[in-house]
């Protein structure tokens, strides 16, 4: 039995223009010690598939399919039951670091209350333990930190705080809501080797959800890419980067700003972009490719018939009727 | 430790918190000799001396009746003082319960408290008082009641609001994701953050029961005699206004001074507690 095993979910938003479903019915399964990723552009349901999994999606979002974590599934525990796993058994990290900590308490507080709540440790030693968790994810000179304040801290070592109190209780499941984001680059390559190095101590399962392919590309051994609430591309890191069969998986790596011999030059060449915008959620329809507007590749069949999940291999899977074509075509060439 | 003293110096820079504290720090030590020492009886009747004006015997002078002014005066303190910090004292720890389940809670029960809410802050606070009064007779127990009710909603307005903006913050939804429940929040994480305009809500509410108080017992609805009260006094004075203008300038000046003075506290407070305007002044 997988560890996480998350099937057909789907999470409808009531907004005041009616039900929109953020995420239209997305499958995969992780197992123990295994990273995977989640990729697309904002506003592709990644984020809301994080709450899902957490059971912190907002009142107005309804979530239906089964999030099954050892066999339980998690959409159908009461709020009580899901706080006891929370901060248990799966933890989450946040995107602002910034402001993820509360501003009225001692960091070592803030990590110990997990442990309060979940072990009943006494407060000394759940102090102990936070010491020891500071040491971990390497804030300089622990038993000083302890005792500060958010505020007296950077946005890496807050980060590092954060990640601290997710392992407290040494969860199953690891969520990252784009853990780097805020960060600055060079704090953003050590706190990805920081989580990196912790999945692979404690053996829990990681979802680390990013924008950003190289981020996805350093971290992760699976990944998978959303578009418009659904999976368009899933496999592992390296048969995915590999052999990208999916137009919209090209697109987003064509995009991707990096040194090129033509940065010198001037002018210099235009950072290729995916023609279009993300679809209003309003005005998506359940049949055809929802990239399909966005697509070099896309003919008639594409705004009609949903598109189909296809096998490329070594459990690798995308899902368009082009895929043949897409592999076939060099990424430069590629028309989007 | 050193935050404090930084709050302090700013504090002390801040020209109508350092007023109104004054202001309310002479009330309120006015009122506490008063416990303990009063030149004269208030109670206390002496014929001879009536409508006598500010002597150095008697410093404010004297009543109808012949009682000492200044004596009533400060006795009559502590009676503002504690109608003032029980019926807020009540008013707030109700109304910011409340508040803070709607916060919490959302949904039809928030919506069914703020609706309540309204409904009770629709109607005067002295005509529900004066309501009271009629059902449950003119005293200072019912005057306090009348007030506390017309505080409840003023602080469940408050709180919510103010605990809304705290639910939507990030580290919620992180204390969310520890696995604490609603009411550990709201307890560890709301509370603590809405505290400071709180306090400055109290402060303002404080003055307004005081004033609240001395209207009512100057209606004859609050407290009775012989508890001297500033309101009562006012009353009492008010047929001999220009024969004894004094028995209605003191006790008139103790209603302004202790409110005027609560007031500047808590317009010092809310711009001390508030970062966007803590360097402006």
């Amino acid at each position: 039995m997988a560890l996480l095993e998350v099937s057909d979910l789907k999470v409808n938003l009531r907004t005041a223009r009616g039900s929109v479903q953020a995420v239209r019915g997305l499958n995969f399964s992780l197992e123990r010690g295994e990273t995977l990723g989640i990729v697309g552009e904002s506003g592709c349901g990644k984020s809301m598939t994080a709450l899902a999994l957490m059971g912190l999606l907002p009142d107005n979002a309804a979530p239906t399919g089964r999030i099954a974590l050892h066999g339980q599934n998690l959409l159908e525990l009461s709020e009580a039951q899901l706080s006891a796993l929370r901060g248990d058994r799966m933890a989450m990290i946040f995107q602002e670091p910034m402001t993820s900590l509360n501003p009225l308490h001692r960091i070592g507080e803030q990590i110990a209350e997990p442990l309060r709540l979940h072990r009943k440790m006494s407060q000394r030693q759940a102090r102990e333990r936070a010491l020891d968790l500071l040491n971990r994810v390497g804030i300089p000179n622990p038993v000083q930190r302890i005792d500060a304040y958010p505020h007296q801290l950077s946005g890496g070592q807050r980060q590092r705080v954060m990640i601290a109190m997710a392992l407290a209780c040494e969860p199953d499941i690891l969520v990252a809501d784009e853990p780097t984001t805020a960060l600055d680059v060079t704090i953003q390559g050590q706190i990805l080797d920081l989580i990196g190095r912790l999945v692979d101590e404690t053996g829990m399962g990681l979802i680390l959800i990013s924008h950003d392919l190289g981020v996805i590309a350093e971290t992760v051994n699976r990944v998978l890419v959303m578009y418009a609430g659904r999976a368009v591309e899933h496999g592992p890191v390296q048969d995915v980067f590999e052999r990208m069969a999916h137009p919209y998986t090209r697109g987003l790596f064509a995009a991707m700003p990096r040194l090129r011999e033509g940065v010198a030059s001037w002018p210099r060449p235009a950072l290729p972009t995916i023609a279009g915008i993300v679809p209003d959620l309003h005005d998506l329809s359940d049949a055809g490719c929802a990239f399909a507007p966005r697509c070099g590749f896309a003919d008639a069949r594409c705004g009609k018939e949903t598109p189909p999940n296809m096998d490329l291999g070594n459990d690798h899977t995308a899902d368009c009727w082009h895929t043949e074509q897409t592999l076939a075509t060099p990424i430069e060439e590629q028309a989007t | 430790m050193y935050k404090l003293l930084a709050f302090l110096r700013r504090a002390l820079r801040h020209r109508s918190f350092v007023v109104g504290g004054l202001l309310t720090a002479i009330m309120l030590s006015m009122a506490l000799l008063s416990v303990f020492w009063t030149p004269y009886s208030p109670t206390a009747i002496n014929v001879r001396k009536r409508l006598a004006g500010p002597s150095l015997d008697h410093w404010l002078g004297n009543d109808p009746y012949g009682r000492d002014v200044f004596s009533m005066i400060i006795v009559g303190a502590q009676n503002s003082i504690a109608v003032g910090m029980i019926a807020v004292g009540a008013g707030m720890s109700i109304g910011t319960l409340l508040g803070l389940v709607a916060a919490a809670r959302r949904g039809w029960l928030e919506e069914l408290i703020m609706r309540f809410s309204d409904f009770t802050y629709a109607f005067p606070a002295i005509l529900s008082a004066i309501m009271f009064a009629a059902i449950l007779g003119p005293n200072s127990i019912n005057s306090i009641i009348a007030i506390a009710i017309f505080n409840i909603p003023i602080f469940a307005r408050v709180s919510r609001a103010s605990a809304n903006v705290i639910w939507s913050r990030d580290f919620i939804l992180a204390a969310r994701a520890a696995g604490k429940g609603a009411v550990r929040i709201t307890i560890e994480h709301v509370l603590p953050n809405i505290l400071a305009i709180l306090v400055v809500q109290i402060t303002i509410q404080f003055a307004l029961a005081i004033l609240a108080e001395a209207a009512l017992s100057y209606l004859g609805l609050g407290t009775q005699p012989p508890t001297p009260s500033w309101g009562r006094m006012l009353n009492e004075a008010q047929a001999m206004i220009f024969r004894a203008p004094s028995l209605v300038i003191f006790p008139g000046l103790a209603i302004v001074v202790s409110v005027l003075g609560l007031n500047l506290l808590g317009d010092g407070l809310r711009d001390l507690t508030d970062p966007r305007l803590s360097r402006q002044r």
